[in-house]
């Protein structure tokens, strides 16, 4: 276990001491700063309108503001995810570190969990922007923490699905833009999955959809908590950083 | 401590290493030589657990490497021959990270930290950014990288390759200083280096074992008869070489080139003779002046080359 947190601390410091985790949180932080821009003036908007209109009924901040807003979030995260996970053994293979790694006393699975919990507090970072915007609705209004609460552990177990599949996909190349490009694609197939629902109600369609990223994300963003979803961004982990270990003893045998 | 036997290694579509056996003791420092693409590295990989055999068992202070990898990773210090650095960290960062993963308690970590950066002389870089060091430096970097948990055994994929001439020696002493309680193996390509800093030589050619020997034996191997390089001021060099010819023992005497303008020549010996006495003498007493006198020993080169020659040889018989 130490030997995890030594990997894991140096990764966090590989982000910081590069370009790459400014540029992370620089672009999240200008995006999601805009979303947040615009949802916040579009409700007050039109709550002033409602209030002109006579209106009792108060508009729900977390269903006009927050709500899309984390849904957006989750949406650039599929495009962050595979900046912050394509180094992560890209770059040692090219450089040749992968070989201090693996000569060192150190196991397989501790690489791998080291190197996946290093990037997924990198985006726990990222997040944290999106959480500061929403933070700052408390100081104005007083929205539900739950629903908040809950879509943010939804995002960050979703996230870390994408992450446990883009370390795969590192340790299957030396060149970052390929592991990034190929784990954009394989997230991106995983999020459409759940459009074969709309267009077929067949059984093998919902096993298919069920497959999918997002679908386990809505409960989430709705301030439900079920076990199922849980459990299936969990099982992903788990699965993903599986066949990264799986793949780092093989690359012992292919190269 | 190192032990091989029977080691093979198959990559997909070529044979590395073929069947080589060897040993090494406690405290030797060992030179594995070769040319580039001959089996070193991949011997190497297969000794630090980073490469399994195909076939054959190695074993690393008494621990196997499939059976016990951790064992083994934990007595054995690896110096690749790409220096593992990460060029965005600072030296001393760098070095307390790999103190951790070599298993190395938090409080000794700053102690050891600053004892490698002594012994290899980097103390004054030990706040820079390793991608900004110069090659010397970062070879050093690696070197400190691999001592740092003060291993049993020292394996060096090439610790010289790309150094100027003043950092080769100083990376040599280096590896000399730490040869008393540390067993090494290096490799290299610098037939120079093994005679200075080796007690054995393995040379290694395409995968296969061609001599495992002292330095000192395999100067030995070379010729059983004397050569003898001569030079001689103040004569006709046709009368000094007719001159040379009539002392006894000798075979037969070469002229060669001198810058000096004097002849020179070559004097081969009969087999257990002993010659130069007896070619001074000659030289004196017929009034010449005699300005160089040395036996020509084989340089390891030529017996390397002759080694891996051969070798070839009989592969090309092999395929005809």
């Amino acid at each position: 276990m130490k030997n995890v947190l030594t990997i894991c601390a140096k990764e966090i410091k590989g982000y910081f001491v590069s370009p790459i985790a400014y540029l992370l949180l620089g672009l999240f932080g200008l995006i999601s700063g805009y979303f947040f821009y615009s949802a916040t003036a579009f409700f007050v908007m039109s709550g002033m309108r409602q209030q002109m209109m006579g209106s009792q009924q108060p508009m729900s901040v977390n269903e006009y503001v927050i709500a899309p807003l984390l849904g957006n979030s989750s949406v650039v995260g599929l495009f962050l995810i595979p900046l912050i996970s394509m180094r992560l053994f890209a770059e040692e293979m090219r450089s040749g570190t992968i070989e201090l790694l693996l000569t060192s006393p150190v196991r397989d699975w501790e690489i791998v969990l080291g190197k996946w919990a290093g990037a997924f507090v990198m985006y726990l970072c990222v997040l944290g922007v999106s959480a500061l915007n929403i933070a700052m609705l408390f100081i104005w209004g007083s929205p539900d923490w739950r629903p908040i609460a809950t879509g943010l552990l939804g995002l960050a177990l979703q996230g870390g699905c994408l992450l446990a599949i883009g370390t795969f996909i590192s340790t299957t190349t030396r060149n970052q833009i390929i592991a990034g490009g190929a784990t954009f694609a394989v997230s991106l197939l995983l999020w459409v999955l759940s459009w074969v629902t709309s267009y077929n109600e067949a059984g093998w369609a919902q096993v298919i959809a069920y497959m999918a990223i997002p679908t386990h994300y809505e409960p989430f963003a709705k301030g439900v908590l079920d076990t199922k979803d849980v459990v299936y961004y969990l099982s992903v982990i788990f699965f993903g950083l599986f066949l990264t270990k799986r793949s780092l003893e093989s690359l012992r045998w292919r190269s | 401590m190192i032990k091989v036997e029977g080691l093979t290694k198959r990559y997909a579509r070529n044979v590395a290493v073929k069947n080589i056996s060897f040993e090494v003791g406690k405290g030797e420092i060992v030179g594995f030589l070769g040319k580039n693409g001959a089996g070193k590295t991949t011997t190497m990989r297969v000794l630090t657990c980073f490469l399994p055999p195909t076939e054959g068992k190695a074993s690393v202070a008494g621990f196997d490497v499939l059976e016990q990898p951790m064992d083994v990773k934990r007595n054995i210090g690896y110096l690749p021959e790409t220096p593992p650095l990460y060029p965005e960290m600072e030296v001393w960062d760098y070095l307390s990270f790999v103190a951790k993963l070599k298993g190395i308690s938090g409080g000794d970590i700053v102690k050891r930290v600053d004892e490698v950066c002594e012994r290899t002389a980097i103390g004054d870089v030990k706040y820079k950014i390793i991608g900004k060091l110069s090659k010397g430096y970062r070879q050093r970097v690696g070197l400190a990288q691999a001592i740092i948990h003060n291993p049993p055994v020292l394996i060096l994929d090439e610790p010289t390759s790309g150094l100027d001439p003043e950092q080769q020696l100083h990376v040599r002493q280096l590896v000399a200083s730490l040869s008393g309680d540390h067993t090494i193996i290096l490799s290299t390509h610098i037939l120079s280096e093994v005679e200075q800093s080796c007690s054995k030589v393995i040379i290694i050619n395409e995968g296969s074992i061609v001599a495992v020997d002292s330095v000192a034996a395999l100067h030995k191997r070379g010729r059983s008869t004397e050569v003898v390089a001569i030079e001689v001021a103040g004569g006709d060099s046709f009368q000094i070489k007719q001159a040379l010819e009539q002392v006894p023992g000798v075979a037969r005497v070469v002229s060669r080139d001198s810058k000096s303008g004097n002849a020179a020549f070559e004097v081969e010996g009969l087999e257990n003779s002993f010659i130069r006495p007896d070619l001074a003498r000659s030289i004196v007493h017929a009034g010449w002046h005699l300005t160089e006198l040395r036996t020509v020993g084989e340089s390891l080169e030529d017996i390397f080359l002759e080694l891996t020659r051969a070798e070839k040889k009989e592969v090309e018989v092999v395929t005809k």
